[in-house]
């Protein structure tokens, strides 16, 4: 673990019940609108998790979910925050991003289903594919969004 | 078989990874949609692809992509051979078209990293 990346908490127990114990915990910004650093995030979450010597297919699944969701904030939010958690049961991936939102989440869950740009396609992206891989590749999954604010996504792969 | 010999097979010219054509590989993917590669295709396989930005380094990155394979003639983009330098990826480009390159290769015993995707109708 590299120095100063250890969030030590002191808590309550019921704040402990609700962190379930953080053994470490790292926020990444992502910048909207561009692809220029889209995955620069999960080549860094994929070489903490590495560098911790965890399970190598949790490592992949963890930095597939961490990729797809940085590429919806390069694609559609004006910015997003990453943050990687990690208690001693589960790596947790939560996103937030602050933006145009999903108005119909059950629509946007679909494969297939995508408001994709042509900017996003020449990525090879825009499929409508995303929020599954996401769903898929988890163990735990929990999207929530308002329209025009933005959208938070919560991923857990147990270890 | 070797990445030289997958090399030598589709008559490709190296762009990243001249010191790592000695890797083993077996299986391969091919699309250019990267959200397909991100929900098939596996770990050391191969990844046939016509694009050519820096999101096929990122996809072979984030899911153990042996080395990416550019196919119909197209070449890396400047930032994409930065990266898989960066990320230790090899990229190679052939001129044969995707079907032709997965064709030659399959004669030769790469296979795909999975044969159907979902349900089908005929059992395995």
């Amino acid at each position: 673990m590299k120095k100063g990346s250890l969030v030590a908490l002191k808590q309550s127990a019921k704040q402990a019940n609700q962190t379930e114990n953080i053994i470490y915990e790292k926020s990444f910004t992502v910048e909207g609108k561009t692809f220029k650093h889209a995955g620069k995030v999960s080549t860094q979450v994929k070489a903490i998790l590495q560098n911790m010597n965890y399970p190598i297919d949790k490592v992949r699944r963890a930095a597939i979910v961490t990729y797809e969701a940085e590429i919806n904030i390069c694609s559609y939010a004006e910015k997003g925050t990453i943050t990687l958690r990690l208690t001693p049961g589960k790596i947790i991936i939560d996103v937030t991003d602050k933006g145009q939102g999903i108005a119909d989440i059950n629509l946007a869950m679909k494969e297939g289903y995508s408001t994709a740009t042509r900017r996003i396609w020449q990525m090879g992206f825009g499929a409508g594919m995303g929020l599954s891989n996401m769903k898929n590749y988890s163990d735990a999954f929990d999207i929530s969004s308002e329209a025009g604010i933005g959208t938070n996504v919560k991923m857990v792969i147990n270890v | 078989m070797t990445l030289r010999e997958v090399k030598e097979i589709l008559n490709a010219e190296v762009y990243v990874g001249d010191d790592q054509l000695g890797m083993e590989v077996k299986t391969a993917f091919g699309a250019d949609l990267m959200s397909d590669v991100l929900a098939f295709a596996k770990a050391g396989s191969l990844l046939l692809t016509g694009l050519t930005n820096p999101q096929i380094v990122r996809t072979s990155d984030v899911l153990d992509i042996a080395a990416i394979i550019i196919v119909r003639g197209k070449r890396p983009l400047p930032e994409t051979i930065r990266l898989a330098e960066e990320l230790k990826i090899p990229i190679l480009g052939t001129n044969y078209i995707l079907f032709e390159t997965a064709g030659r290769l399959y004669e030769k015993g790469i296979v795909g990293c999975v044969e159907t995707v979902g349900k089908t109708s005929e059992p395995n």
